[in-house]
């Protein structure tokens, strides 16, 4: 089962410069476990205290995650995650 | 060095006029450096001292320039009652390092500041910026 995650260019230093992988899980909490055992670091970037950080922005096709289960979103192959960091500021 | 043209400096510049006392934000899109297109954003915060892209609107944008192979080339936001210098806050969620990014001040009825910077891991370095007819 595949799903494939697109990298933003600030986290592309974690896939060797890639700009989209491959990973695998049921959940996104799973994919992104899955994730950090080919790109060690990342997950630290995506979660924190068991969450999405809040100033980072992951959709599952064309919907933030947010909006539906956040971590606890099923994904299922076919799938895109879009990883894309918030843009704001004071 | 930012190399733009006077009418996107003058539409930015109308965005944050428009949009005052809260922030105004947005992105101009471009190929190879080069800024072009305008893309005015909705500030989901509706604040006077933060913004933020709204969420789904910029997937759709993200994936619109993706689409058409160009690049946020500048990121601009206003400050509505302090210089157009990047804030603390400005620093900490910077997150596009090839991006311009550029601050235009409206705490002046008159007279607008409008410069120009890139921030790389944490690390602000103001730019000369060069307004192209």
């Amino acid at each position: 089962m595949a799903i494939e995650v697109r990298i933003p260019t600030i986290l592309r230093n974690y896939t060797g410069g890639a700009k989209a992988v491959s990973a695998e899980g049921a959940t996104l909490e799973e994919l992104i476990s899955n994730l950090e055992s080919s790109h060690p670091g990342i997950k630290e970037r995506l979660v924190d205290q068991g969450s999405l950080r809040r100033f980072v922005n992951v959709y599952l096709n064309d919907e933030d995650v947010r909006f539906l289960s956040g971590l606890g979103t099923p994904v299922s192959d076919g799938d895109t995650v879009t990883v894309l960091p918030a843009v704001a500021g004071g | 060095m930012l190399s733009i043209s006077q009418e996107l400096v003058d539409k930015i510049v109308a965005h944050a006029r428009a949009d005052h006392p809260d922030e105004a934000c947005g992105v101009i899109a471009g190929r190879g450096g080069v800024p072009e297109r305008f893309i005015p954003m909705e500030n989901a915060e509706r604040s006077p001292t933060f913004y933020r892209f709204d969420s789904m609107e910029q997937f759709r944008v993200w994936r619109e320039m993706d689409d058409r192979d160009e690049e946020p080339v500048v990121i601009y936001h206003s400050h509505t009652a302090t210089e157009a210098y990047p804030s603390r806050t400005d620093v900490s969620y910077a997150s596009e390092p090839d991006a311009h990014y550029v601050l235009v001040s409206t705490r002046d009825e008159n007279e607008v500041e409008f410069r120009s910077y890139r921030i790389v891991d944490g690390v602000i370095t103001e730019e000369e910026v060069r307004f192209l007819p």
